[in-house]
């Protein structure tokens, strides 16, 4: 076996440091590494610098659980589930976290431009806004952070005059991370990685991170993935760490395996309001359990059955989900 | 005539402004009922993608969030986010995109707000943030808003701009640098308010049935010009029978 293959404890007390500026793959209910963000707050890592485009659940659990000081990030929702996620926004509100807003396609392209290696990436998107204006970290304070860039954003003339069309551009500084997670269907043994579904950001995340850790539905022989390389994302010398999770995403959606459970999802969101409940929550779905698998026997079979994928569609046909 | 409740109202009055051709850009709750019913009404070329990547859906059942496993099922092509904002700024499609937006505040450019409200570094209330929402009043040809109509939320000035509308006026986008397009009507619970051609400027274009111009403008903190105003046509039976028994048989966002 391949020396990545290892324990979720191992890879994260290896690879996640009180402090690090870290990324999350997903989006809202879909393909968070969830298992990975529960063993994160089990460890009780503190300071995380986030890095986050619209990734709902496990940004919320990680904020929740007091594991994050700031946040570069463009939406902090669940969709219906949470019209605004709610440990997110009690700790924006009570100070407890500085955010500084992009917005969905400024993040990617700061994911991209670290996965590229370039310093920034033009857009025109967000021109005039409040987003240009308002910066939450300071210059001073960007300045005296070497892992920070000294700007939140520039806005110039276009240096190429008016070709494409467009008279200014706002730069987007790149992001790279000190380790990202993501959690995909499929990988082999050296890391080589297949998404089905939509990838999200998840791609240029992963190629930003200076550590990459990917956790999977199945880990697969190698030959199972060359075999049909047109739809593998990750080439495995990206990777420093291969964990095998069943439902590793779970409670959100991975598509073709399961769908996110809505049962989890609306009491978390209840439990969230209200202080004692989260409290308790935490307590015994996650430093209650020892690892992911200990979870998913506390939610029950039913609840598994109940959310396993139609092969035809990819989620659960039916599934009721008010 | 049929009874119909104010979701409805709302999901036809939106799906009415949808074209055939059309590359609707969805975002969750009523607006994903609107472009539903569209593509199912009055705009069958139409396509429904989102911001996730996810490009013409089949959407067999209603997705509750934009990464819902249901708007990657029967796709044209799955993607990622990258992908799915280059459909809106691309020059071969961008033009065609129409988006449907929803917001906490709008001033009378129609410009947006869902980051925050108060002040930014200590808001009373923090809402999501941008999400894809700013990218796509950036780029697109044109977006329709979806606005709950009281005072609070159509206000004089925003207490933050996420997404641009017609930002302070004619000519403020081309000033700022932003690619043509805006904000085109504002679909609420009481009314449907356009922008004029000349001033940019918000006004009320039509009522609903039981709601008169007086009431529009009592649930707003800024006057906007009413002498347009017509009645806006109530939802047909087949409208309702769609919206109902094609788009959301589950009762998900209709309730």
């Amino acid at each position: 076996m391949s020396e990545k293959v290892m324990s979720l404890k191992e890879a994260i007390e290896k690879f996640v440091f009180d402090g690090c500026h870290i990324s999350i793959g997903g989006f809202t209910v879909n393909r968070n590494p969830m298992a990975a963000v529960y063993e994160i707050i089990r460890q009780g890592k503190k300071n995380l610098h986030l890095y986050a485009h619209s990734n709902g659940q496990g940004v919320d659990e990680l904020i929740g659980a007091g594991c994050v000081k700031k946040v570069e990030i463009a939406y902090g929702a669940n969709g219906r589930f949470a019209p605004v996620c709610v440990r997110f926004r009690k700790a924006v509100e009570e100070g407890k976290i500085a955010v500084e807003d992009y917005s969905n396609y400024q993040m990617t392209l700061r994911f991209l431009a670290g996965a590229m290696g370039v310093p920034f990436l033009p857009t025109r998107s967000g021109l005039g806004t409040s987003i240009v204006d308002k910066w939450t970290f300071s210059p001073q304070e960007r300045k005296k952070d070497a892992k920070l860039p000294d700007q939140k954003l520039i806005v110039m003339e276009n240096p190429f005059g008016s070709w494409g069309g467009a008279t200014k551009v706002l730069l987007l500084p790149a992001i790279f991370t000190d380790v990202t997670i993501i959690h995909v269907q499929k990988a082999d043994p050296l890391g080589t990685a297949r998404i089905k579904g939509l990838t999200f950001a998840d791609v240029e995340q992963a190629k930003s991170a200076k550590y990459l850790i990917v956790t999977c539905e199945e880990l697969v022989d190698p030959a199972e993935l060359r075999e049909d390389p047109n739809q593998n994302q990750i080439p495995f010398f990206c990777v420093d760490a291969v964990v095998h999770v069943p439902y590793g995403a779970y409670p959100t959606a991975c598509y073709g395996y399961y769908d996110y459970d809505p049962i989890y999802l609306n009491q978390y969101r209840e439990w969230a309001e209200d202080e004692h409940q989260y409290k308790e929550y935490l307590n015994k779905f996650v430093y209650g359990v020892k690892e992911h698998k200990d979870l998913l026997s506390l939610v029950g079979k039913d609840r598994l059955e109940m959310i396993k994928a139609d092969p035809r569609t990819g989620y659960a046909v039916g599934l009721k989900r008010r | 005539m049929p009874e119909y409740s104010l979701t409805e109202m709302m999901a036809v009055a939106a799906a009415r402004e949808i074209r055939d051709g059309d590359i609707v850009f969805c975002g969750t709750g009523i607006s994903m009922l609107a472009a539903m019913a569209a593509k199912h009404i009055s705009a069958p070329n139409s396509v429904i993608f989102f911001e996730t990547g996810a490009l013409d859906s089949k959407l067999e059942e209603i997705p509750l969030t934009v990464a819902d496993s249901r708007v990657m099922f029967w796709t044209s092509v799955n993607s990622g986010l990258a992908d799915s904002f280059a459909v809106m700024q691309n020059r071969k499609t961008g033009k065609n995109v129409v988006a449907i937006l929803g917001a906490a505040q709008i001033d009378k450019y129609g410009n947006l707000n869902s980051t925050a409200i108060g002040e930014y570094s200590k808001p009373r209330v923090r809402l999501p943030g941008s999400g894809g929402a700013c990218d796509v009043a950036s780029f697109v040809g044109r977006f329709i808003v979806f606005m709950k109509h009281r005072r609070e939320r159509f206000v004089k000035k925003l207490d933050y701009l996420t997404s641009p509308g017609w930002l302070d006026g004619p000519g403020g986008r081309e000033r700022a640098g932003l690619p043509e397009g805006g904000p085109s009507v504002v679909v609420t619970d009481l009314a449907i308010m356009r922008f004029d051609e000349s001033t940019k400027e918000m006004y009320l274009a039509g009522y609903y049935p039981g709601v008169t111009p007086e009431q529009v403008l009592e649930n707003m903190e800024f006057t906007v010009d009413v002498s347009r105003a017509r009645e806006v046509p109530p939802p047909t039976a087949h409208e309702l029978q769609i919206l109902r028994e094609r788009c959301d048989p589950q009762r998900l966002i209709l309730r």
